[in-house]
């Protein structure tokens, strides 16, 4: 039977000193740093594009190609930050990645920061994590320690500066420009783009922004070679990645498999969903993709496919709802959050984002009808496209996609007066009775 | 509460260690603020001015950037700040459940501390730990899948000084100043202990196990295509 799981990232974690050097060396750590320093920047970028890999925040964007957009020779300072502010509701992967295997994280940052002449490098990580900040100092002292980071990285020539920068609680942050903004010392909000990162970035200086398991997963390709990376995977979304199941599974966590993998196949492993119950909808990479529901079991889950079905890869963040779950309920907590979190600069999605939570609230207390769900349509359709950054338009994904699933559900409420689900149903506490 | 001028003599050093992290001194703000947060559990008009004062900034570019970020607190919390997260998945796998009967438990509603001081509440968004939904912070230290009673018994317990740790994180919890201070960046001496390996975080693991599908040829490519140090 070939291998439906691949891990790699996640291949010790369940050793106690899995988060150490000693721990990570014992597994061939850092030996892809030695060679990609013997090789020339250059050369470490191509191997990153002959790897196709991309990013694995949930844009994924070739992280080579963005590599590679680094202007060469410019006299300017190069930074490389590391975007570790993971909140997208449903995405636990980071997380879990920093507080196991950090030392992964920053081997592939050392790497990163020698192919685009970087000589400082910043890990911004979210601030409610406390025990991860705590993990990244640690692995960051070691790395000093032993050479890894500091003047002349393993006598190679090459310095690297590394701080971990904890932020302050603004999901925006996530979004790249925005981050940047934070890390600067100001209100995280988007910047306008172009000029992009890599052109004008930190201190408007060339700076690559990429997601921790992005970084992480460059040791894999320097040290076992772009090929191989790429013979995971399918035509165009090469390589594994770790896929977070959530909700009302069996047996949620961390599932680290070649992207193509199809639901299905991940829930057999994880033990379908909660006994008793059927599959309802699901996001496939985090609130801010189009709903799927049990019709989408098959669909590959890769970039194109999922795109093709109608949605968004994203972060591979799959929480999983079944039939106890008021869709409304879910879909208005997700707007009340895009509405706590829009950064105010721009104005559809500050003013769209407080319409559309007001409007949800009216039907999830059965005081809507279909006018309504025309309205809100219309908003969400105004607001996409129009904001300035990604954060508006993940507002229309859930939106549009319950009502194109369940827009019976919606005028159910307004039959009823109130929604017809038992929340109590819908908990771990009611799983856990019922066992 | 203020900063007294002993104190300010105190942290001086500490902020000059942060400013020197950075090319440009303002990305220092965050990690200041932390660190004025820590001193008195919250962000003062003190701990602005002082933050304003390291940074050459006027106070009100200092406020503009308190304001925007949710972890900066403009008044005391608790010894332990206690967070539900009722984000979509957490709410339905029983975070509205579990923050309705903590707010009748302690008699207090959101953002709100108890008299004793001890624990304060407040509702959060997404803290990236959906696998093990519903999810209880405190001091920014992982608590999986509560239920309202293990939510009221650990309340209790931080009401009553017990020593406790979170299920994923340190092996002590640590007070919010304390917290805080760390995600200034200096961090306590509890990054090797605790455990972090949870079930869920292990799922995927444990079955690629059972079935055998272990790293290709983790050692042996390593030893081929790596060089030695």
């Amino acid at each position: 039977m070939t291998s439906v799981l691949t891990p790699e990232l996640t291949a010790y974690w369940d050793e106690p000193d899995s988060f150490t050097l000693d721990g990570y060396q014992r597994h061939g750590g850092y030996r892809a740093l030695a060679k990609a320093l013997a090789m020339p920047p250059n050369q470490v970028i191509q191997t990153m594009k002959d790897s196709v890999l991309r990013g694995r925040g949930g844009a994924g964007f070739p992280t080579g190609v963005k590599w590679g957009f680094i202007p060469q020779g410019d006299g300017k300072p190069h930074y490389l930050v590391v975007n570790a502010d993971e909140s997208e509701p449903g995405a636990c992967k980071d997380m879990p990645t920093m507080l196991n295997n950090p030392h992964a994280l920053i081997e592939g940052m050392v790497i990163a920061a020698y192919a685009i002449h970087a000589d400082r490098a910043f890990i911004y990580v979210r601030g409610e994590v406390l025990h991860v900040v705590r993990r990244l100092h640690h692995a960051v002292a070691e790395a000093y320690e032993a050479g890894f980071l500091g003047d002349d990285v393993l006598g190679s020539g090459f310095d690297l500066e590394v701080v971990v920068h904890a932020g302050a609680g603004a999901y925006i942050c996530g979004e790249e420009t925005a981050l940047l903004d934070s890390l600067e010392g100001y209100r995280g909000q988007p910047r306008l783009k172009p000029p992009f990162p890599a052109i004008a970035g930190l201190y408007a200086s060339p700076t690559v922004v990429n997601n921790v398991e992005s970084i992480a997963s460059v040791p894999y390709i320097l040290g076992h070679g772009a090929e191989e990376f790429a013979s995971f995977g399918t035509e165009k979304s090469k390589g594994f990645g770790i896929f977070s199941l959530s909700g009302h599974v069996t047996t949620p966590g961390q599932y680290e498999a070649p992207l193509g993998t199809t639901l299905r196949e991940l829930l057999d492993l994880a033990g379908g969903i909660r006994a008793g119950h059927q599959l309802k909808f699901w996001t496939p990479g985090g609130s801010s993709t189009p709903l799927f529901t049990e019709q989408h079991l098959d669909v590959p889950l890769d970039y194109e496919s999922v795109a093709a079905a109608g949605s968004m890869l994203g972060t591979r963040s799959i929480q999983l709802f079944d039939e106890t779950t008021c869709v409304v309920r879910v879909v208005l907590r997700w707007i009340q959050f895009y509405e706590h979190e829009s950064c105010g600069k721009c104005t559809p999605c500050r003013e769209g984002s407080f319409w559309v939570r007001q409007l949800l609230q009216q039907l999830e207390g059965g005081e809507g009808s279909q006018a309504d769900l025309d309205k809100l349509l219309d908003i969400c359709q105004n607001i996409t496209g129009r904001a300035f950054c990604a954060l508006g338009d993940s507002i229309e994904a859930p939106v549009k996609s319950s009502i194109r699933y369940f827009q019976d559900e919606y005028l159910e409420h307004q039959r009823l007066g109130g929604c017809p689900f038992d929340p109590a149903a819908s908990t771990l506490f009611a799983m856990e009775s019922a066992r | 509460m203020s900063l007294t001028q002993e104190t300010r003599a105190r942290l001086e050093p500490d902020a000059a260690r942060i400013i020197a992290r950075y090319p440009r001194s303002r990305s220092a703000l965050l990690p200041l603020l932390h660190l004025v947060q820590a001193e008195e559990g919250y962000v003062s008009a003190d701990g602005i001015e002082f933050c304003a004062e390291q940074l050459g900034l006027e106070e009100a570019e200092v406020t503009a950037v308190v304001s925007f970020y949710t972890m900066y607190k403009r008044g005391p919390v608790g010894e332990y700040h206690v967070g539900v997260c009722t984000n979509s998945l957490c709410a339905v796998m029983g975070g509205d459940a579990i923050f309705a009967d903590l707010q009748e438990h302690l008699g207090v509603g959101n953002d709100e501390t108890t008299g004793d001081g001890k624990v304060s509440l407040e509702h959060l968004e997404c803290n990236a730990a959906c696998d093990y939904a519903p999810v209880v912070m405190v001091n920014w230290e992982f608590f999986d899948n509560q239920t309202p009673q293990s939510a009221r018994d650990l309340v209790d317990g931080l009401r009553s000084g017990a020593d406790i740790a979170p299920t994923r994180g340190a092996p002590h919890l640590c007070t919010w100043k304390q917290a805080a201070r760390i995600l200034a960046g200096f961090p306590d001496s509890q990054a090797a202990g605790g455990h972090t390996e949870g079930h869920a975080t292990l799922a995927g693991l444990r079955i690629a196990k059972e079935n055998g599908w272990t790293p290709p040829d983790s050692g042996d490519a390593a030893e081929t295509s790596g060089r030695q140090q």
